[in-house]
């Protein structure tokens, strides 16, 4: 089933299908690939089948039921859903019901989406392949020897294997884009701020963002739409207005001003950097000026954001300490024995060492050393991409150094792992929107994504370029 | 240990008051808080710490806490910083506490408190900062209580200012002062009703001990559970004595955490400083930088009462009060302003000032009634006390009225009119009274006569009597030493 929501609009306004009949199909057709890859890890028929119902019926009594109308739509299982269970790939939450909806998931739903699932990704989102997840890892669909990108490996491998049309996912150094890249699909992480936050499980709460994947840029940026905008419940989502990003999709980008940063492409003699450079001559020819910027704080970023985001994972995951909702241990005496216990015995190896990172660098004695200098860092890195935006409108980068690997395969080396999401973790730190757009395919086939980045809140350019390269013919 | 050895020391003492602020709703969500609902009734996702939840400044705890810190003559920052202050406990759902750090809502205060001997000093104030207040572990009172705790998050998410003292307070009587000022302060702001058996206000204690003279502070100890009045004394007392036996007889203080047992008047270890948690503070991300924009800042100065140290200022210049009565009517913002009220209204401001601290404050504590359910108001108290004061009635005639008006909320001159108790200012109608007086008590006339002048304080009484109270006092007296030559 790889519609467009162009197409899902079409049919169920000639009556070619109704949303139920899509959603029913979306459903078999997860459960029937879902063993293949482990993507969803639970399917919401219910819900599913109630919310295409009442678009029928909006469409019946002639009324709009919304620019998502019937659209199937998959949810990374950390961002909250009433009555289903939110498991954030953690075994400490296996059974957790959360008695509320994100405000994205309300969103969508208000814009007539069809939630038929919730996908697999690394535990608390923490990693970048999805092997991290208590319920296993989830298989790349281009190939199923190989991992899919994380953390949210699930929400772009059903939107590659084409059941869902789109999803949601969340990005904190690089979740949404580098699964995108590596499944071949669109995957939008938008400026801090656009999306409310409320509703998704906090790993790194600075850091943190809701974005959409999608087969098609117009897709994703029309996800987007329906999701952005001020939430009262999230103090730190932005009364920015939000511009229809789908209508400003005009094809024509002659004239935009792209920056290549030097230090990105310095080191990148490989396939992946031979992809980017073919698709920055397409954009060159479709008419946009191609400048050298410079990033020069890049090289800091990698350890400033794991002292940043460990600091924050570490507040933030204390509240699964068996008192209340998180799976408590069988075993222990005493209050510290239970706390010990449950987290021990709960929590995966990447939580626990990022729980340790992140205690540590906020302790008495290191905080200054660590946490206060990676602040600073991150203000000089957010510079550094404040003044390229005085150049140019957007940035052209690698998602990762590297396309999909194979399971297993750097499982045992967190550091490389932690290396690997340079290209996406500077613009997490700086809060800009940036996105993973297919750009062709290593001789292996495997997919290549090259990441678009714009200052704040300019999505609408971003998208446009995105757009316009994606229909160019080149990809 | 003698009083002598007692005297060789001084004591050092900070206060960390917490003061619940009287929103009606929680700091970050809008439930509400309440005291008394079922437990784990006023809660939701955001006071219960649930995956995704995030905290939202309620705006009016804002402005009552910056009434507070005014009040506190604190300096009140245009930007300060929410901090995470990490902690496992049961009680605690998030994990963390969202309280201030560096950069906290305000700082540089004081406060102002009598001494015993009548003088005043002055106790800095460090700081005021916002938080948000924990749940309440319950240890007792069920069942199965030796094997379990309950937990009950409704309090979780109220709003507190933490007020912390400079180390300034000196004595334990110090300390009372300093908070029952800051209690006082904190209630006429209107910002807490600082109830201390609903933890509304509670207090916490740095203290050491150092000889007389010395510069250098000595080790100190925080005392906690001091959440009474009288606790807070009784533990300073037990502490500072602790503290100077120990050096007496060769110890060492240790820092540590004390916690207070009211039930045997000590206290005792809870935490030496190797087992205090490292609360590994960091800027709350899931809140923006607080800012108080002067705009803002001015529409909460103006809409502050005036204060008692103001208000007792002008009670002494403008209304001739003696400061104790100053002190004693501005106990309390309604006591103040009914005071106020009825002082106007009598003309008779000192007048006023008697009936209120005296029948009245009777009255209401016969009655166990607060002054705003006072079944006479201070119009009605302040014309009874016009009635005197212009003659109308006596004193004595007051004294009887009043409680009628007490019992049924009419006022005085209804009172004197129906029951015809106006006083009697007519000279013949005295005159014959006091004519009869005489004629009935030669012995004491005869006393009088031959210069035992105070004697005539018992005929003025029977001429009183016999006027059922209602002759004017002063006409009687003048009369009367008329009439006895």
């Amino acid at each position: 089933m790889k519609l467009a929501i162009r197409e899902i609009r079409a049919g169920l306004r000639s009556g070619q299908f109704s949303a139920r009949e899509l959603a029913s199909r979306a459903l078999a057709h997860a459960g029937a690939e879902n063993p293949k890859t482990n993507a969803y890890l639970h399917l919401t028929p219910e819900r599913a089948l109630a919310a295409a119902d009442a678009v029928d019926a909006q469409l019946a009594r002639g009324e709009d039921p919304g620019p998502l109308a019937g659209v199937p739509i998959a949810v990374k299982d950390v961002i909250l859903t009433k009555d289903i269970r939110t498991t954030c790939g953690s075994r400490l939450l296996e059974h957790y019901v959360a008695p509320y909806d994100a405000t994205a998931i309300m969103r969508v739903e208000q814009a007539g989406a069809v939630i038929v699932g919730k996908t697999n990704c690394d535990e608390f989102a923490m990693g970048s392949s999805n092997e991290n997840s208590a319920f296993g890892p989830v298989r790349n669909p281009v190939d199923l020897e190989r991992v899919p990108g994380g953390s949210s490996g699930g929400s772009a491998a059903v939107v590659a294997q084409g059941t869902a049309v789109v999803s949601l996912g969340s990005d904190t150094g690089g979740s949404i884009r580098q699964p995108a890249s590596f499944c071949g699909i669109v995957g939008v992480t938008p400026t801090y701020g656009r999306v409310s936050r409320y509703g998704l499980t906090a790993f790194a709460s600075s850091l943190d963002h809701i974005g959409p994947f999608g087969g098609s840029v117009h897709d994703a940026a029309a996800v987007l739409e329906a999701i952005a905008g001020r939430d009262p419940m999230d103090a730190t989502s932005a009364f920015a207005p939000v511009p229809s990003y789908t209508a400003g999709l005009t094809g024509d980008v002659r004239g935009m001003r792209i920056g290549l940063p030097k230090e990105y492409f310095a080191g990148l003699a490989s396939e992946t950097g031979d992809l980017i450079a073919r698709g920055v001559d397409t954009l060159r020819r479709l008419g946009c000026e191609v400048h050298e910027v410079s990033l020069p704080h890049t090289e800091y970023a990698i350890p400033c954001y794991y002292v940043i985001c460990t600091a924050e994972a570490s507040s933030n995951l204390a509240r699964y300490d068996g008192v209340r909702y998180t799976s408590r241990s069988a075993n222990g005496e005493t209050l510290i024995d239970m706390y010990r216990n449950t987290r021990g015995e709960g929590f995966g190896a990447e939580c626990k060492r990022r729980i340790m990172l992140g205690t540590y660098v906020l302790s008495a004695g290191y905080y200054d050393a660590y946490y206060i200098k990676a602040q600073r860092v991150r203000t000089l890195i957010a510079r550094d991409f404040s003044n390229a935006f005085q150049q140019v409108d957007a940035i052209i980068a690698p998602v990762s150094p590297f396309p999909a690997f194979k399971l297993g395969e750097k499982l045992d080396d967190p550091m490389q792992m932690y290396l690997s999401d340079i290209y996406t973790i500077t613009g997490s730190l700086a809060g800009i929107p940036c996105m993973s757009v297919p750009c062709g395919a290593t001789a292996a086939g495997l997919p290549v994504g090259m990441q678009i980045l714009c200052n704040h809140f300019e999505e609408a350019a971003m998208f446009r370029l995105a757009h316009a390269f994606e229909n160019s013919g080149d990809t | 240990m003698s009083p002598g050895t007692l005297d060789k020391y001084e004591p050092v003492i900070g206060l960390e008051v917490h003061v619940q602020l009287a929103t009606r709703t929680k700091i970050f969500c809008a439930c509400p808080t309440g005291f008394g609902a079922p437990p784990n009734t006023n809660v939701c996702p955001v006071c219960l710490g649930l995956p995704g939840a995030l905290p939202v400044l309620n705006r009016r705890v804002v402005e009552m806490a910056v009434q507070g810190a005014l009040a506190l003559n604190c300096q009140v920052r245009g930007e300060s910083i929410f901090a995470r202050k990490n902690y496992f406990y049961p009680d605690l759902p998030k994990g963390y506490q969202i309280s201030q750090y560096d950069r906290p809502l305000a700082e540089h205060g004081h406060v102002d408190i009598l001494l015993d001997d009548g003088g005043s000093k002055r106790i800095g104030v460090t700081r005021v900062h916002l938080e948000d207040d924990a749940g309440k572990s319950m240890h007792e009172g069920f069942r199965d209580s030796d094997r379990y705790t309950y937990v009950d998050l409704n309090r979780t998410g109220t709003p507190l200012i933490e007020i912390v003292s400079e180390p300034d307070i000196r004595s334990s009587s110090e300390a009372y002062a300093y908070l029952t000022e800051l209690k006082l302060l904190m209630q006429f702001c209107g910002v807490s009703t600082c109830d201390m058996e609903k933890g509304h206000l509670r207090c916490d204690a740095n203290v050491s001990v150092r000889l007389r003279g010395a510069e250098k502070f000595g080790t100190k100890a925080e005392v906690k559970n001091l959440n009474s009045f009288r606790f807070l004394k009784q533990a300073l007392d037990y502490e500072i004595v602790r503290q100077v036996e120990l050096i007496e007889s060769g110890g060492r203080v240790v820092q540590e955490t004390r916690l207070y047992n009211p039930a045997v008047g000590e206290t005792f270890s809870m935490r030496s400083k190797e087992h205090a948690h490292d609360y590994r503070y960091f800027p709350e991300p899931d809140l923006l930088p607080l800012r108080i924009a002067p705009g803002w800042r001015a529409e909460i100065e103006a809409a502050m009462p005036e204060l008692p140290p103001a208000k007792r200022a002008r009670f002494i210049s403008g209304f001739g009060l003696r400061p104790y009565d100053a002190d004693v009517l501005t106990q309390t913002r309604e006591m103040s302003e009914y005071f106020e009220r009825a002082a106007n209204a009598s003309g008779d401001p000192r007048g006023a000032a008697n009936w209120v601290m005296g029948d009245l404050a009777a009255a209401l504590k016969a009655d166990g009634k607060e002054l705003a359910d006072s079944p006479v108001s201070a119009e009605q108290l302040g014309e009874l006390v016009a009635l005197i004061a212009k003659g109308g009635i006596s004193g004595k005639l007051a004294k009887e009225i009043f409680p009628k008006m007490w019992s049924t909320g009419e006022s005085a001159a209804v009172i004197v009119e129906r029951e015809g108790l106006r006083q009697i200012s007519d000279t013949g109608a005295i005159e014959k009274i006091i004519a009869e007086v005489i004629a009935a008590n030669p012995k004491q006339v005869d006393q009088y006569r031959g210069g035992k002048t105070a004697v005539i304080g018992f005929l003025v009484g029977q001429v009183m009597k016999a006027s059922r109270g209602q002759a004017n006092p002063q006409l009687v007296n003048d009369l009367m030493k008329k009439a006895l030559g």
